[in-house]
């Protein structure tokens, strides 16, 4: 089953939007985690929602964030990593 | 040394979500044991214990909090919401720099650790919340209050199984009695009613299928409860300087190990711990007018402590009363001396004595009055509380009327 580039993205929106206790509409791929208030406690968490919502494991070290292959700097830089590891881990 | 009080008090035990409805509970000898509502509860041959009903988590808390915040963290700081407003304190500056939290526990975030468990051996997961370590330390509870309420002094949980809110209390009561603190706020929580938690228990063969009786001829052991006791202790000067509400002043506290089973009490560690809390508090014996039990509801506790009560007291063994609470709040493990203690505020603020519930008969190894089924009005202006863990850890705590 493929998911669509706007699905992903609706998703992550969606996981995001939760942890910055915000509404999904008001996030948008420009934003950083840290101006939307996402903290590294959110974001341990963001991570974790989205392992289970799209069944991939994200490389990420909580001790080293930058240093990971998965790219935090911002929502839309997100949403473009959680793609590539879709199409890498689940063909 | 600086005398020590008790100006606030909060609870949630299975009978009662603060200490008002938690006084008149036991006011009434109302007893709170009933079938368990868990999950798998069909898989347990003890299906009865003293639960938090009607308990809504999100009524209370976020949903990030939730994500936080194990089930006894959640009793904790409910609790300690009540005892922290009837204090009547707020924590800032040289204030909070010395106040702090002590409290015991014994099983911590079970709830979490079961769940998660579950999850990845039951169910074959490979991946569990990020969260699961803060959430199921055993200090996460004391944690959560210092940061919710800006307690900044020295913070740590104890555990001594059965009697771990005891060593909480009677350490924060060195703490404040010594100046290394001037508020503490200390007792206990626990919420160890979940499939793992009462499996293990139902190992031991010392759980009762009906309830609670204890020191009666007909006891079927003891039963598990659930919840929290939180106090605020702060020295006598600092409270009438600010014109507190002093509830209770605790006098003494004495801490013995019996050095000699894993689960078998002797009648010289818990004869060491009320001789010993006595002294502490430079109280007579004859000034004793009640004793809050250990009382299980096991042959093994309820005759060495009244056997010890017997030594300890001579004949005022013979007016004093002594009766257990476990009866209606069921055994709440670690945060069970703090539930407790609550009886002891009764019997010191208002006069009444709570009783020993589902009392049938006399056992002559246990010939005290133990105050059955019926509160008593009663002047009492000293007691004790006892609290005699496996391990064969002793904790006891003497109280004076404010």
């Amino acid at each position: 089953m493929t998911i669509s580039e706007a699905e992903i993205r609706e998703r992550v929106h969606t996981i995001l939007a939760e942890q910055a206790m915000i509404d999904p509409s008001d996030v948008d791929d420009t934003h950083s985690l840290e101006s939307l208030g996402v903290d590294s406690m959110g974001l341990v968490e963001a991570i974790f929602a989205i392992e289970e919502s799209f069944d991939i494991q994200v490389p990420f070290n909580a001790n080293a964030p930058g240093a990971s292959e998965f790219d935090i700097s911002s929502v839309g830089s997100i949403v473009a990593a959680v793609r590539r590891l879709i199409a890498a881990q689940r063909g | 040394m600086r005398r020590v009080v008790i100006t606030g008090a909060g609870t949630i035990n299975a009978l009662g979500a603060d200490v008002p409805a938690t006084e008149a509970a036991l006011r009434e000898g109302h007893c709170a044991i009933a079938p368990l509502d868990i999950r798998d509860a069909e898989r347990l041959a003890i299906r009865i214990g003293a639960q938090v009903k009607a308990y809504d988590q999100s009524a209370n808390f976020n949903r990030q909090q939730i994500a936080l915040y194990d089930r006894y963290t959640q009793f904790a700081l409910l609790a300690a919401r009540e005892a922290i407003s009837q204090a009547g304190l707020e924590f800032s500056g040289e204030r909070a720099a010395r106040s702090g939290v002590i409290l015991g526990t014994s099983g911590g975030g079970l709830n979490t650790q079961d769940e998660n468990y579950r999850a990845v051996y039951e169910e074959g997961k490979n991946r569990v919340h990020p969260f699961v370590v803060p959430k199921l330390m055993n200090n996460a509870a004391a944690a959560h209050l210092s940061m919710e309420w800006n307690l900044k002094g020295p913070s740590f949980t104890v555990a001594t199984a059965c009697a771990s809110s005891n060593h909480a209390i009677g350490q924060a009561f060195q703490f404040v009695r010594s100046g290394l603190a001037d508020v503490m706020v200390t007792g206990g929580a626990e919420a160890m009613l979940c499939f793992g938690g009462v499996k293990a228990w139902e190992g031991l063969r010392v759980m009762s299928r009906d309830t609670c009786r204890p020191f009666c001829a007909t006891r079927s052991g003891m039963v598990q409860g659930e919840g929290a006791g939180i106090f605020v202790l702060e020295s006598f000067d600092h409270a009438r300087a600010r014109g507190a509400d002093i509830l209770a002043e605790i006098s003494g506290v004495a801490m013995t190990s019996d050095a000699a089973d894993i689960v078998m009490p002797t009648r010289q560690g818990a004869e060491r711990a009320m001789a010993g809390a006595l002294r502490d508090a430079g109280m007579d014996r004859d000034e004793v007018g009640y004793i809050n039990a250990h009382g299980t509801g096991t042959a093994a506790n309820d005759k060495t402590e009244c056997a010890a009560v017997a030594q300890v007291f001579g004949a005022q063994a013979d007016r004093l009363m002594i009766s257990s609470t476990k009866s209606m709040h069921g055994h709440c493990i670690g945060a069970t001396g703090a539930v407790e203690l609550l009886a002891c505020l009764m019997a010191l603020r208002d006069g009444v004595i709570a009783p020993t519930a589902n009392y049938q008969e006399p056992d002559p190894e246990c010939a005290l009055d133990v105050v059955p089924n019926t509160a008593r009005e009663a002047k009492v202006s000293a007691c004790l509380s006892n609290a005699f863990a496996f391990g064969g850890m002793n904790a006891v705590l003497a109280l004076r009327a404010a």
